[in-house]
């Protein structure tokens, strides 16, 4: 039998003010009708806690969009979980914050888009950047510990000394910068988005040393720009070991990004209980373990450690979600990645982002 | 480390018993720890008062066979997780 899950990532709605063009949100995405209601969201939370879930990611979306927040929240901490709200910022008042944090959020993971109002507000796609700096301050003067999220592309890579600035000015215990993963809106804008070897080259650096500096005070979390490296980041920890993700229709998924692999029957909570999902669905045990690997990982050193990398970018990019993810310099089909970065992150015509499609 | 460093439970961690796994548990922003009953014992006394050396004190007269060294290697390995920040 598998291990027990350790989180649940709850994306409980896909609506949202913003319309950031890297979202990693799905094309599709789910209107407010099909979302899970109230009750059954406190079921999830309840089949989720007694599978050993100990941590539920509030995440959407924009999570303080759902009016029952309070109430969701409030059920997912009576169960002992340590609660995370995943958010833009927009919608938070002091008032609804006192009222969260009175009923369980442990911490806050703020997103920010880029370290001046004007770059930040073009890649959101609304005015959002100044709700960001009240968000920030409302969340330290009520104690709760905040870290900041900045998904790094072409378009704000080469401000990262800034945004490392913003975080610390922010109050951020700690900072995820994170290279654009590219699923949904983000892969829909690839072209946009990938950044240049040279803009990398120029970051790393900058990121090692306020890493250094920063050290006791904000801790930096980096995630690489797979597509630019040799080696791919890990699934999670592995397929169906230590997460799962309940979409706002009810969909489970072994990773957030799963709905993009075509022939992956996927189960919904509608249906059937969560913990026979979690160990003995189809989707689940697709990708668990080592076994369902071909080469070059079957017989590789690494695949223990990075589990053949992203089954949704195999998917994506070879068509078959059990191929050695193609960003690896070990994959037959790594071509393909670096025709893309020598066609996309130099284009002749600079493309222009298509902004999330607001919900209507 | 020394034995008057004074370790605490980071802001923003949380200790709790996980009656699913039947474990003392840290739970904190990037993840959750599982404790054995000595992990537990010393977290419970990273209290923000006790020194490395109380601490060392206290669990050799509840367990039997725990040496300072274990201790000041768990504690260690806690820092090291994120879980435990150390004063002094
Ligand atoms: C999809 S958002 C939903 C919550 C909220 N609307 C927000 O943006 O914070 C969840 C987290 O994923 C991050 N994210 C969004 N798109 C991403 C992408 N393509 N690659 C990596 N991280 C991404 C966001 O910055 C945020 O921290
Ligand atoms: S990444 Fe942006 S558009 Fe996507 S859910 Fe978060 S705030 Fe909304
Ligand atoms: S061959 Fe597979 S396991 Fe080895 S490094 Fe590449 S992706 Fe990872």
């Amino acid at each position: 039998m598998a291990e027990a899950p350790f989180g649940l990532l709850a994306e409980l709605t896909h609506r949202c003010p913003l319309r950031c063009g890297y979202c990693s949100n799905p094309l599709e995405l789910v209107r407010r009708r099909d979302e899970l209601d109230t009750g059954q969201w406190f079921s999830v939370f309840d089949q989720a806690r007694a599978l050993g879930v100990l941590q539920v990611h509030l995440s959407g979306g924009e999570p303080l969009g759902r009016k029952d927040l309070p109430e969701l929240v409030g059920h997912a901490a009576g169960l002992g979980c340590y609660v995370n709200l995943v958010t833009s910022g927009l919608g938070l008042t002091e008032e609804r914050l006192a009222d969260l944090v009175s009923r369980g959020v442990d911490h806050v993971q703020l997103s920010v888009q880029d370290a001046d109002r004007a770059g930040a507000d073009r890649i959101a796609g609304v005015r959002a950047h100044d709700h960001k700096l009240v968000a920030a301050d409302l969340v330290t003067a009520i104690g709760v510990p905040l870290t900041v999220n900045v998904v790094l592309h072409r378009r704000n890579l080469d401000n990262v000394a800034g945004l490392i600035a913003l975080a610390e000015r922010m109050g951020a215990q700690r900072l995820e910068l994170a290279n654009t993963q590219y699923y949904g809106w983000a892969l829909r804008n690839r072209a946009a988005l990938l950044p240049t070897a040279e803009q990398l080259a120029a970051a790393n650096p900058v990121v090692a040393a306020a890493q250094d500096r920063l050290r006791g005070t904000m801790e930096i979390v980096y995630v690489i720009a797979d597509y630019h490296e040799a080696h791919p980041k890990p699934c999670m920890h592995g397929w169906g070991a230590r997460q799962l993700t309940v979409a706002p229709d009810g969909k489970v998924l072994p990773c957030p990004a799963a709905t993009v692999i075509a022939d992956l029957e996927v189960d919904n909570v509608r249906d059937k209980a969560l913990a026979d999902i979690w160990h003995d669905s189809r989707s689940f045990n697709a990708y668990r373990g080592t076994d369902w690997m071909r080469d070059p990982c079957r017989g590789c050193a690494r695949r223990e450690v990075d589990f053949g990398g992203c089954r949704c970018q195999a998917f994506q990019l070879t068509e078959d979600a059990a191929n050695t993810d193609p960003v690896c310099s070990l994959s037959p089909d790594r071509g393909t990645v670096d025709l893309i970065l020598a066609a996309e992150t130099r284009p002749v015509v600079e493309p222009a982002l298509v902004m999330r499609q607001a919900d209507r | 480390m020394t034995p008057e460093s004074v370790p605490r439970i980071r802001p923003g961690a949380r200790v709790s018993y996980d009656q699913v796994r039947e474990s003392a548990v840290v739970l904190f922003p990037e993840g959750v720890l599982v404790l054995n009953e000595t992990a537990a014992a010393v977290v419970d006394l990273c209290d923000g008062r006790a020194t490395i050396g109380d601490i060392t004190r206290r669990l050799a007269d509840d367990f039997s066979g725990v040496e300072p060294r274990d201790v000041v290697e768990l504690v260690e390995r806690l820092v090291a997780r994120g879980v435990v920040v150390l004063d002094g």
